[in-house]
């Protein structure tokens, strides 16, 4: 659902707090049929898995994750998941790269983030980008991956 | 005699300039990582670059003669400091290289597969791996000493894990992560009882009390030299002579034979030079002279009774906001180790940045402790003879506000 209040600081945190602490995504798949990915850090504890599903038409059916991981793993990593589910892999891909861009201040496609618009402002703390990307690193490499392997 | 904070950071141009991290005034409580440099340790280090550049032991005119009576007089200095012999300092890149040095250059020669190396589950990195890898080599078994329920080692818990097949036990002198003291000088009894050596990671005490390696009567002692207020890539390995004697050089090189030839035959140089091939860090060394100089001015028991004040303030200061749980009140070393009730560690650590707290979070390099402290991450508050009672208030401060506030650290 896009987003069309005005992404104030206080709405920014409900919105992390709100995914890091009843995370919908965090469960790791019962059946088969998902790619999966690793990624770690070697500068903190977070570690996680990727899951994504994906329907034979080039559109992702599921997205999931499970691992250890502070709150802006954990939140960021979750909103990917809400956010993936029901995108075409090359809409997945770009909203990806848009997300980057704004983590590292460079200018980004601010229409396709939604709520991972919240962090926005993580850069500020520059030790803390790779726990607001880990996730989308991973989801990243297993899609391009993927896609030359199709 | 205590400390007078504020005359003493007048000598370190890290709180001279004052440094701001995130517009704030740094509080710097990360000590046991590394250490800001006083100017004395800056222009040893510099000196070389200005006013003595030249190689030690390779050649014949004056200025590589007086750097050789430079490095021996920093080997001297710093014997003197652990109460050593000069013969038994080694030069190395840090307590990391030492500790490689004993485990590739004794333990891998003489252990094999009914031999064991016991450790504790509260070593740093650097005191397990290079074990873990001399018992790929040799076959060898590593074993660990179980910890009391504070997690502290005890002379009993060692005496009742040692064997017949205990040919080294390797531990550190303060833990990096809980600040326990290890009583070394009964574990050391304790091992020669058995015909066991003990090597000591000393990268957390020898900055912080007075060390005397006679006394303790430790095998081998490793330290780091950037931890003491010296440069980083230096540090020290000290061993007793007769170990030193029987150890193979880790690495082979310039500097460390005394003459070779085209069959193969090499005599190598006694110890210490032995251990030291290549050009060594020499600005590093003179570096580290100058620090263990500015610290025995300080004085190591005045350091040491500084740190259990800061110690005890901080810890009932952090108590007394009944916000945070506490795993290391009782351990002796200027290290609290705690979280903050209800915030994942690393997000309390990024909200002391945001108010320009420098605090360690994560596994701190100790990582098979956390089955012990039964959390995945701790915050860390180390201290110095520098550290003031404010910074502590300030971090008391911070801690009051944190889990209300931490994701304000993403946001104002």
């Amino acid at each position: 659902m896009p987003i069309s209040i005005e992404l104030t600081p206080d709405i920014m945190r409900e919105i992390i707090l709100d995914h890091a602490s009843s995370p919908r995504h965090k469960i790791v798949p019962s059946e088969e049929g998902y790619l999966s990915m690793h990624s770690s850090s070697v500068n903190c504890i977070d570690d996680i898995d990727v899951y994504l599903k994906e329907d034979g038409s080039g559109f992702i059916s599921d997205a999931r994750w499970e691992g250890t991981a502070c709150t802006i793993s954990t939140a960021s990593t979750d909103i990917l998941c809400d956010l993936l589910i029901g995108k075409k892999k090359e809409d997945a891909l770009y909203m990806i790269e848009q997300y980057t861009k704004m983590l590292h201040e460079e200018e980004y496609d601010a229409s396709v983030l939604e709520e991972a618009l919240a962090f926005m402002n993580t850069s500020k703390q520059a030790a803390r980008i790779h726990c607001a990307t880990i996730g989308w690193d991973a989801v990243s490499e297993l899609l391009k991956e993927h896609h030359h392997e199709s | 005699m205590s400390i007078d904070v504020k005359k003493i950071r007048a000598d370190f141009p890290m709180f001279r300039n004052g440094i701001k991290m995130q517009g704030h005034d740094l509080v710097f409580l990360d000590n046991a990582s590394t250490t800001f440099k006083p100017d004395s340790v800056l222009e040893a280090v510099t000196s070389y670059y200005t006013n003595r550049t030249s190689n030690s032991h390779r050649g014949d005119y004056d200025l590589c003669y007086d750097m050789d009576v430079a490095v021996l007089s920093a080997r001297k200095t710093i014997a003197s400091f652990l109460n050593s012999d000069w013969k038994e300092i080694v030069f190395t890149s840090g307590a990391t290289a030492s500790l490689n040095l004993v485990a590739f250059g004794y333990a891998a020669k003489y252990l094999g597969p009914n031999d064991e190396i016991l450790l504790t589950q509260a070593e740093h990195a650097s005191n397990v791996l290079p074990w873990y890898k001399v018992a790929e080599m040799t076959g060898c078994k590593i074993n660990f000493i179980p910890l009391d329920e504070q997690g502290r080692l005890t002379v009993e818990n060692l005496k009742n894990t040692l064997t017949p097949s205990t040919k080294l036990v390797c531990v550190a002198h303060v833990t990096n992560v809980l600040g326990y003291l290890a009583p070394v000088k009964e574990l050391a009894k304790a091992c020669h009882e058995n015909g066991t050596l003990l090597c000591v990671d000393g990268a957390q005490s020898v900055p912080h009390c007075a060390t005397d390696v006679r006394d303790l009567d430790c095998d081998f002692l490793a330290f780091s030299g950037h931890k003491l207020c010296g440069p980083t890539g230096i540090g020290v390995l000290y061993g007793k002579f007769e170990l030193l004697s029987k150890m193979e050089p880790f690495m082979t090189g310039g500097g460390m034979n005394a003459k070779f030839d085209m069959c193969g035959d090499v005599n190598y140089l006694e110890p210490p030079l032995r251990f030291e091939a290549g050009t060594q860090n020499l600005e590093g060394i003179l570096g580290l002279e100058a620090a263990v100089r500015y610290v025995q001015s300080v004085g190591m028991d005045n350091i040491a009774e500084h740190e259990r004040a800061l110690k005890k303030y901080a810890v009932e200061k952090l108590a007394a906001t009944k916000k945070v749980t506490i795993y290391n009140a009782e351990s002796e070393a200027g290290i609290v180790t705690f979280n903050v009730d209800g915030v994942f560690a690393q997000d309390a650590a990024t909200y002391l940045n945001s108010r320009g707290i420098a605090c360690r979070s994560g596994q701190h390099c100790a990582k098979i402790l956390n089955d012990f402290l039964k959390t995945v991450a701790t915050v860390r508050a180390s201290f110095y003879f520098y550290t003031s009672y404010e910074d502590i208030d300030a971090l008391v401060e911070a801690v009051t506000h944190c889990k209300e506030e931490f994701l304000n650290a993403y946001f104002n």
